[in-house]
């Protein structure tokens, strides 16, 4: 797929985001923004998956490490066809299949049940050491936050994906660099995160998270190699998308009124229109 | 009468898994650097493709048995009772409970009778924990002959299920050619009619002891093996607590949150029973020879039958 039809993919996952967040009028709207672009390559170009059959054995697997930025992945799922985009706006509502985090026995696509932060990383190592078990060709791919690796569960599981040389998994940090009390380097630095995935046996990327040319080489890149899992750091713009929520801590997890809701979604179908001339 | 041949129920968990093993390919197992304790070395050495030694890591392996849960493996994964319930608390509830992975948690070193390393490993709260998490299975077998039996039953069982053993070697009381293991029923061990006795795990053993005591004091007690502490079977409790009016649990775990309180649960809401709960009395346990503090917290058969005679 062309770059510009991934563009055009993502703004309307970035609309699908705000609408959801909005409606629910509660979520995570920054961390979804900023992994739009990775949710698009992934369920547009990546992987192996088919919303008619969202549970064939062979697919490959995601786990939203990150599961409060289910909006994102939400919109992604709806956008590839595994339920209908209308259904968005049900985020979070009593009685909705669309739980606040991703909840994998309701949610067509959904792989795992994630929220706890820490946790979906190792149900995704789990996950890529079956394949290997059984000699599956299929990989797993996970998300997870620059704020969520302080988690020290993250670096269990790293240990052990090292340790079994699983080349199959690809782990995915969405380096915004903002968690909920501010910036990560201030709450707690994770830094360097390149060199602490490094010494845990990965393969490790650095990439400009929001750009498709850098995203389809890393993804490249991580398919060819053998004897280690590979670390994706997507360097990324919390809030991307949206003007007034770029690289605000206060957007991580809070929903749009009614006037931002629709400034946030002029500018994004201004957006849309704009990538529609080119 | 002939010496009673005693087996720890961790020993049996090791046999059942090697056993299955054979049986079944997408069984696999997973430890915390303790597979010598737990006895998943066994399987270790019979599977080494199948078995995963997470190190010491235990939300991690909780993580890990989740994932292969979602790819269609059976996992197994194992640590003392301390840290597969206590440490990785959260993960068993969030990775495992909430999207009702099938995942069997064999969790060894349950209770006091751990022994000499004392208070920071002897888990008397597991009970508690993992009967709270919505859709958990709760075993704790009383002997080798329940032990190995429930984990065929959980094996076939589809959904989380918690699996408690000890470490001390324990008389085995079933007899392997008569014995069924049915998930969530209860088994009348002896019949009787002025008290019924609830025992689990270790304690009925001493359950049996403490009724024969009685038995020549002229009490007839009726003797209650629960193994399955969730789903707890309700039916029987309340037949035999109908029958005989007074209800005791014993049980190698605290008072608050284990068999007793299950045990209440169900009587306070439908048929309102006086009970008195044996067990862990909100402390902390110690260190010392398994047998010796099983008597200082008064769960031999000597104390029970003390306790109930007092009590009735």
């Amino acid at each position: 797929m062309e770059n510009l039809q991934l563009q055009k993919i993502a703004n309307e996952i970035r609309k699908g985001i705000v609408t959801a967040v909005y409606s629910a009028k509660s979520g995570h709207p920054g961390g979804s923004l900023s992994a739009a672009d990775i949710f698009t390559y992934l369920y547009f170009e990546e992987m192996n998956v088919d919303p008619v059959h969202p549970r064939k054995p062979d697919r490959d697997r995601f786990v939203l490490s990150k599961g409060h930025v289910a909006p994102g992945l939400y919109a992604a799922l709806a956008h590839r066809g595994f339920f209908p985009v209308a259904d968005l706006s049900s985020l979070r509502h009593v009685g909705s299949y669309l739980q606040g985090h991703p909840d994998m026995k309701c949610i067509p696509g959904v792989d795992m049940s994630t929220g706890s932060l820490g946790q979906g990383f190792s149900a995704a190592v789990g996950m890529a050491a079956a394949g290997k078990l059984d000699n599956q060709n299929y990989r797993v791919y996970a998300l997870a936050g620059d704020g969520e690796i302080q988690e020290g569960q993250i670096w269990e599981a790293s240990m052990f994906a090292g340790h079994r040389k699983l080349d199959n998994l690809v782990l995915i940090v969405d380096n915004n660099g903002l968690q909920i009390d501010g910036k990560i380097e201030e709450v707690c630095s994770p830094y360097p995160i390149d060199k602490k995935f490094e010494a845990f046996n990965f393969h490790v990327i650095t990439i400009d998270g929001h750009d498709f040319d850098a995203i389809r080489g890393a993804f490249r890149e991580a398919r060819k190699i053998k004897g280690m899992p590979t670390a994706i750091i997507a360097n990324t713009v919390k809030g991307k998308g949206v003007s007034f929520m770029e690289n605000q801590a206060s957007w991580h997890g809070s929903a749009p009124n009614e006037e931002q809701y629709k400034a946030a979604m002029e500018e994004l179908e201004k957006a849309g229109e704009a990538l529609c001339q080119k | 009468m002939s010496e009673v041949k005693k087996i720890a129920t961790r020993e049996s968990y090791g046999n059942a898994l090697v056993e299955l093993g054979k049986i079944h390919e997408e069984l696999v197992v997973l430890d915390a650097d303790l597979a010598g304790a737990t006895k998943t070395g066994m399987f270790k050495k019979a599977f080494p493709e199948r078995f995963f030694d997470c190190g010491i890591a235990e939300a991690n392996m909780t993580g890990i048995a989740a994932g292969f849960a979602a790819c269609g493996k059976v996992p197994f994964m194992s640590s003392f009772a301390m840290f597969a319930a206590g440490r990785a608390f959260e993960q068993v509830r969030n990775s495992i409970g909430y999207p009702h992975l099938n995942v069997k948690i064999g969790a060894s070193h349950a209770g006091i009778s751990v022994g000499e390393d004392g208070a920071s490993h002897q888990c008397n709260e597991d009970i508690a924990l993992m009967r709270m998490i919505p859709g958990m299975v709760v075993i704790n077998p009383c002997d080798d002959v329940e032990a190995r039996a429930a984990v065929k039953a959980a094996y076939e069982y589809d959904g989380p299920v918690y699996l408690r053993f000890g470490r001390l070697a324990i008389p085995v009381i079933n007899d392997e050619n008569k014995y069924e293991f049915e998930i969530g029923k209860g088994i009348v061990l002896k019949e009787g009619k002025d008290v019924t006795i609830i025992a689990t795990g270790l304690c009925v053993y001493e359950a049996l002891g403490a009724a024969r005591m009685l038995e020549e004091d002229g009490i007839d007690a009726e003797v209650l093996n629960i193994h399955t502490i969730k789903p707890l079977d309700e039916a029987l409790v309340l037949a035999s607590a109908a029958k005989t009016k007074k209800v005791v649990t014993v049980e190698e775990h605290s008072v608050i949150g284990g068999l007793g309180s299950a045990v209440c649960d169900v009587l306070c809401e439908k048929a309102p029973t006086q009970v008195m709960k044996i067990g862990i009395q909100d402390v902390f346990g110690e260190s010392g020879p398994a047998v010796e503090l099983i008597q200082k917290y008064g769960l031999d058969a000597e104390n029970i039958y003390k306790k109930v005679k007092a009590y009735i």
